[in-house]
């Protein structure tokens, strides 16, 4: 008789920093997210798409252990997040939707405190958040107060703020919100670089699906708590469009991640 | 010059190497957040001339407030705290009732202010036990009141030296010492409850309110309600001596629900030494006893229900804002 740990440590050598089993969390009788599986792979950028309430952040919230789910597992880089937040939460960072500040501390104190409840020295804290701020471009700013911060400022420091533990994954919901367009192209890029680099892997929750398409090398697609379909986009779009030509009414040849989701909600796709 | 500056520096890298504990990386931030608010510099400034004003009219009095025949004539340095002219209330007074307003000031918005600055979801998010947040925020505000309460006590004690020129005995010291630790007590409930209040509303005004209703419900309606209660129940002046004593009690364990009156009966025994009970006496029990003062161990003894009845509310307060504190899901904003 194998136990269930014993099981789990077989199937996840297939290299996944992530693993949903059987996802499962209801509120009352709203399920929230409806008996999940899913697999992301180290290095990847996994983009999850979805409309508003259809579980995306319910679903981060349960990889972190913020959420208990009701039913089924997850493992995130190897621990249970419901009897290991700690070990969980030392390897993964989590920049949410709208991410908040001491704002009566400056950008630089602000990092300082994460980089120390991540036990780092107050020395070593202040060299790692002065290069982050560098490394942002923040280092004009790093002396004002975060209350005077922009809001596309807030959101690259809550990069940073992300960055400074060394995460093995990064969990981005929403963070392009409410930054202009030249500023997004930088957050974006600055991601790809990182994850590339460092063989971050990075789950990014969005509604934006050009910035989706341009930077994950899978989605998925969530919908009242169900993932619908995961690939990428290439995949995604034969599976979907087999037989058609080009995109209805464009002059296109490929087919846009628009395409995909769009699909999926005018009824073209059965959602069993 | 140039090498102090240089001495100092090294020091400060050498203890930058330390790595603290992510517990005490948060009391110390939670702390120095309370030290530079404005709200902590106005609280100092309101309690630190109310102890001005206590001890100026205390010293006004002090020659009027010792008498020949006095039993607790020996103990007069702990008058200090003690006496009054009527004109303003005595140190003890004060204490009792600008505490509360300290303990909610620091409190009512521990937990509801983090979830509004968005504050907590990143919190939550970095390798921490989610009860540090709550336990950390309880040890900064309780450390920060009681170093306030032991500097203003020492202080006044201090300046009551200086003014009378007779130090305190061993006991009286002890005595202050014991009046200052249950004064924190004190405090730490009315911080406690109004933490409870920050776990259950949202809105920091809201909290704080609810706390300020809390104090002023027991610092006015309360006795005013237990008044009304006890007067109808109030047994004629012929009735059994027994039934009167019954009657007594009943009253004092009614008003024995309000944490001040808790607060004034223990700090009354402690420096008044010469206090021997605190419910109703009878003639037997008075006659032959003589009117000196109790020793401090006797003293204790005598307000130890009081002091574990603050505790208990202490403690069930906290236990509840943690139990509810632990069981919410957070989510950004």
């Amino acid at each position: 008789m194998v136990s269930v740990p014993e099981i789990w440590k077989e199937v996840a050598v297939a290299d996944n920093i992530i693993e949903l089993k059987g996802l499962t969390r209801r509120y009352g009788p709203f399920t929230a997210v409806d008996s999940l599986d899913l697999a992301i792979e180290k290095g990847e950028i996994f983009g999850l798409l979805g409309p508003n309430g259809a579980g995306k952040s319910t679903t981060i919230l349960m990889m972190l252990g913020l959420t208990e789910p009701d039913d089924g597992t997850v493992r995130v880089c190897g621990f249970d997040p419901v009897s290991d937040p700690v070990e969980v939460k030392k390897r993964v960072g989590y920049l949410p939707e709208e991410v908040g500040f001491y704002d009566d501390l400056t950008g630089m104190e602000n990092l300082v405190y994460t980089a120390r409840l991540n036990g780092l020295s107050s020395n070593a804290a202040r060299i790692k958040a002065g290069k982050l701020m560098e490394r942002i471009g923040l280092d004009a700013e790093k002396a004002k107060k975060t209350g005077k911060y922009s809001r596309g400022m807030r959101q690259r420091l809550g990069l940073a703020d992300v960055l400074i533990k060394d995460p093995e994954v990064i969990i981005l919901d929403e963070p392009t919100l409410g930054i202009d367009p030249a500023g997004v192209k930088e957050f974006l890029e600055l991601i790809v670089g990182l994850s590339r680099e460092q063989k971050i892997t990075v789950l990014f929750s969005s509604h934006h699906l050009h910035q989706v398409q341009q930077i994950c090398d899978r989605v998925g697609i969530f919908v009242a708590g169900k993932l619908l379909a995961v690939g990428d986009v290439k995949s995604l779009a034969a599976q979907l469009f087999r037989g058609e030509d080009r995109p209805a009414g464009s002059e296109r040849k490929d087919y846009s991640l628009d395409d995909i989701y769009f699909r999926y909600f005018e009824g073209g796709v059965d959602h069993e | 010059m140039s090498n102090a500056v240089v001495s100092i520096k090294t020091k400060t890298a050498r203890t930058g190497e330390r790595i603290s504990h992510p517990f005490r990386v948060i009391v110390e931030k939670e702390m120095a957040d309370h030290i530079r608010s404005w709200r902590f510099i106005i609280l100092i400034a309101i309690i630190a001339l109310t102890s001005l004003g206590s001890l100026y009219t205390a010293l006004a009095n002090f020659s009027q407030a010792v008498k020949p025949n006095d039993p607790e004539g020996t103990f007069f340095f702990l008058k200090l705290f003690t006496i009054t002219d009527g004109t303003m209330p005595s140190f003890t007074v004060f204490i009792s009732f600008l505490g509360p307003l300290l303990g909610i000031a620091l409190g009512f918005d521990a937990i509801n202010s983090e979830h509004n600055r968005g504050t907590m979801g990143r919190m939550l998010s970095q390798p921490i036990h989610r009860d540090y947040i709550i336990n950390a925020k309880f040890t900064a505000a309780l450390a920060v009141i009681s170093v306030m309460l032991m500097a203003l006590g020492l202080l006044v004690m201090g300046a009551g030296l200086i003014f009378i020129g007779i130090p305190p005995t061993a006991g009286e010291f002890m005595r202050v010492v014991f009046f200052i630790l249950l004064s924190i007590l004190y405090v730490a409930f009315w911080l406690n409850l109004s933490i409870l209040f920050s776990v259950l509303f949202r809105q920091p005004a809201t909290a704080a309110l609810s706390a300020i209703a809390v104090w002023l419900f027991f610092s006015v309606f309360y006795p005013l309600i237990v008044n009304l209660i006890t007067k109808s129940l109030a047994p004629s002046e012929m009735a059994a001596p027994q039934t009167i004593i019954a009657f007594e009690q009943f009253r004092l364990a009614l008003l024995r629900l309000m944490p001040n009156q808790l607060f004034s009966e223990a700090t009354t025994t402690l420096l008044m030494p010469s206090v021997r009970s605190l419910g109703p006496l009878t003639m037997e029990q008075m006659i032959g006893a003589l009117p000196g003062p109790l020793p401090l161990g006797q003293s204790l003894l005598m307000v130890w229900p009081q002091v574990t009845g603050m505790a208990a509310g202490t403690i069930i307060s906290f236990v509840i804002s943690y139990v509810l504190f632990m069981r919410r899901e957070i989510r950004s904003r």
